[in-house]
């Protein structure tokens, strides 16, 4: 074989690989390049979809004393961004998520992440009511890493971890911890609060209440800096470890990155079901489970989902707004079913 | 040099790995044999870091394989596992990347495309090289993994059973290709193999596990012997001599 190579080497590198290789790259890039501009284009018109009738003309004039400048750059904008924030943001972490816990149906919503950082804010705005929202965010985190890090050690401790029974868990889980976050609430009188961290909604997004979210954005960069050990680790211990990759630091470290993106997420816009289940699914349907490689495209195919919904739910009752997490969650429901049923997967 | 002192490692009351020593000079290719469940396997490990003794040290460059940062480990030794089940759906090329890991962290340069191309090419993998593992015949994948640990590039190289699921065509090419680069390259190299008579043709020397111990310690012709055979195997095993090399008759 040896020999049979040597003889391939003198020839010049094999071309036919080398070709579907670089086809491959292509066709990845053409892929992400085009959800990319379609989210652009879209970005661009949800800025002037709204009660107020806004035109491209009335911001151009840059007129600061203008009411449609004003509502322009203290709401289009920031909802804008928000959205594109948290929805790649929360795409992201659950393509990490499913990633290092080695089941697909495992997102922070179905693994009680985002509930016990609900749990969390509740506890601390009964105990610490005056504080500011930095000491309540960081309780929200330390509730979600904990509630995280519990649903890892009873994952790690179950008998049948069938790929099903996973999330089951996870759901009965994220179900208890919800259960006594709404009985703290309705004892202290924060149910609306509650419900306003439980629902996911972009409509009071505004200027001065959504900056946290650019930690997010912040900390999804960092994502894709440890992209490849979130791969290697997914693909078992014994691998990662002959990787010389560090398994448990890179496997809770992973899991506290999610967890802070969570609770954070929750805070400022509350929680948006489906999205970190559905989307990662779709996206590494097609393109495979290579953290590195799908990371962009995911963090897009997030952004303009949540995107998508967001304009539906301020067109659909005009002038009225659907929560987004109930279009979100019907029309992830329906493309996931969709793409269960019928796709072309990876590599065929 | 890998340096093996005292090596135990039980699970309950049983000791699968009983104090081994051994000591594997630079250079060459050490087959490793013995019965299914003589912890050929978990000595392996042991030495590639991914278990750990419960007594005994290993040591490779006089580098304590416990106590060494992994990624200064991993570009030193490779390890290649028994079973090399898959969950992730990535492509054979992608895999083969990731041997390269341990030296560039991810980001390919130049020179880790080469290694690439040419543990692919090594393989004969070009025709499936984007086509997802999971795709793959079992042969396929087996000659996948090998390409990704040949990829490492690592001075050390633990191989447990590589020649699993190949065909008799792709077992002697693997087996020539292992000694070729003990050879060209002075790796060390040390396999575990089931077929006696690869172990005779392509190592320089055999280590015979019984029981969690080293019942025998040699180069292939004191090895493949009925005598040395019916102490390991527990079998009686004729041994004839064919072309210069000693040929075990294990079929009937
Ligand atoms: N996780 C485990 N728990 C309990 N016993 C184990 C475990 N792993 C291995 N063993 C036992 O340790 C012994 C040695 O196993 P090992 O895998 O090292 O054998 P081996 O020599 O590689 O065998 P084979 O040729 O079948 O691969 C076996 O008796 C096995 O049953
Ligand atoms: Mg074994």
């Amino acid at each position: 074989m040896v020999a049979e190579a040597r003889q391939g080497l003198r020839g010049g590198w094999p071309t036919a690989s080398k070709l579907t290789g670089w086809a491959r790259k292509l066709e990845g890039r053409t892929l992400a390049g085009a959800a990319l501009a379609l989210l652009v284009v879209t970005a661009f018109c949800s800025l002037f979809i709204g009660v107020s009738n806004v035109t491209p003309l009335d911001v151009l004039r840059l007129d600061n004393s203008d009411h449609q400048t004003r509502v322009f750059i203290e709401s289009r904008v920031p909802r804008l961004a928000a959205i594109l924030l948290a929805g790649s943001a929360m795409s992201v972490a659950g393509l990490v998520m499913q990633t290092l816990v080695r089941n697909r149906f495992v997102a922070p919503s179905t693994a009680g992440t985002v509930s016990s950082a609900s749990l969390g804010l509740v506890v601390a705005t009964i105990w610490f009511g005056s504080a500011s929202i930095f000491l309540k965010m960081s309780i929200a985190v330390l509730f979600a890493m904990a509630g995280t890090l519990l649903f890892l050690a009873l994952v790690q401790r179950m008998k049948h971890t069938d790929i099903i029974v996973v999330p089951l868990v996870g759901i009965m889980f994220g179900g208890v911890v919800q259960a006594a976050a709404t009985f703290l609430a309705f004892k202290y009188d924060l149910l609306q609060s509650l419900n306003a961290w439980i629902n996911g909604d972009f409509s009071g997004t505004l200027r001065g209440r959504y900056e946290l979210l650019y930690l997010v954005g912040g900390l999804t960069g960092v994502t894709y800096l440890f992209a490849n050990r979130f791969t290697l680790v997914g693909m078992g211990r014994d691998f990662a470890v002959n990787l010389g990759v560090h398994y448990e630091r890179v496997l809770y470290g992973g899991l506290c990155l999610v967890s802070l993106v969570s609770a954070v997420v929750v805070v400022v816009v509350g929680s948006i079901p489906f999205l970190g289940l559905v989307v990662p699914n779709v996206v590494t349907m097609t393109m495979g489970d290579n953290v590195r490689r799908v990371l962009p495209a995911t963090a897009i195919s997030g952004a303009l989902f949540v995107l998508v919904c967001d304009i539906l739910s301020r067109t659909i009752r005009y002038p009225y707004e659907v929560p987004v997490g109930s279009i979100v969650g019907v029309g992830g429901g329906v493309v996931f079913i969709f793409l269960v049923l019928r796709s072309r997967s990876f590599g065929s | 040099m890998i340096e093996i002192e005292n090596v135990t490692r039980r699970y309950g009351t049983t000791t699968v790995v009983d104090g081994v020593s051994l000591s594997i000079p630079v250079g060459g290719v050490t087959a490793l044999v013995g019965a299914n469940g003589a912890g050929k396997s978990t000595l392996l490990s042991i030495i590639g870091r991914i278990l750990r003794p419960d007594a005994g040290t290993v040591r490779v460059d006089g580098l304590d394989v416990a106590a060494t940062p992994g990624a200064t480990l991993a570009r030193r030794l490779s390890i290649l596992r028994q079973e090399n089940q898959v969950a992730v759906r990535i492509t054979v090329r992608e895999l083969v990347e990731f041997g390269r890991f341990p030296h560039s962290g991810g980001r390919l340069t130049r020179e880790d495309v080469a290694h690439v191309n040419r543990a692919i090419e090594y393989l004969q993998l070009e025709p499936y090289a984007d086509r997802p593992l999971d795709r793959l015949s079992g042969g396929q994948r087996q000659l996948a993994f090998i390409a990704m640990v040949l990829c490492q590039d690592t001075g050390y190289m633990l191989l447990d059973e590589p020649l699993n699921n190949l065909d008799m065509r792709h077992s002697a090419q693997t087996m020539g290709l292992i000694r070729q680069m003990a050879q060209d390259l002075g790796k060390t190299i040390i396999v575990v193999i089931h077929d006696i008579n690869f172990a005779a043709c392509h190592a320089d020397r055999i280590v015979a596990m019984k029981d969690g111990r080293i019942v025998a310690d040699g180069a292939p012709r004191e090895i493949v012997t009925p005598e040395t055979i019916k102490a390991v195997f527990g079998i009686d095993v004729p041994v004839h001599e064919v072309d210069g090399r000693p040929l075990a008759m294990y079929f009937a």
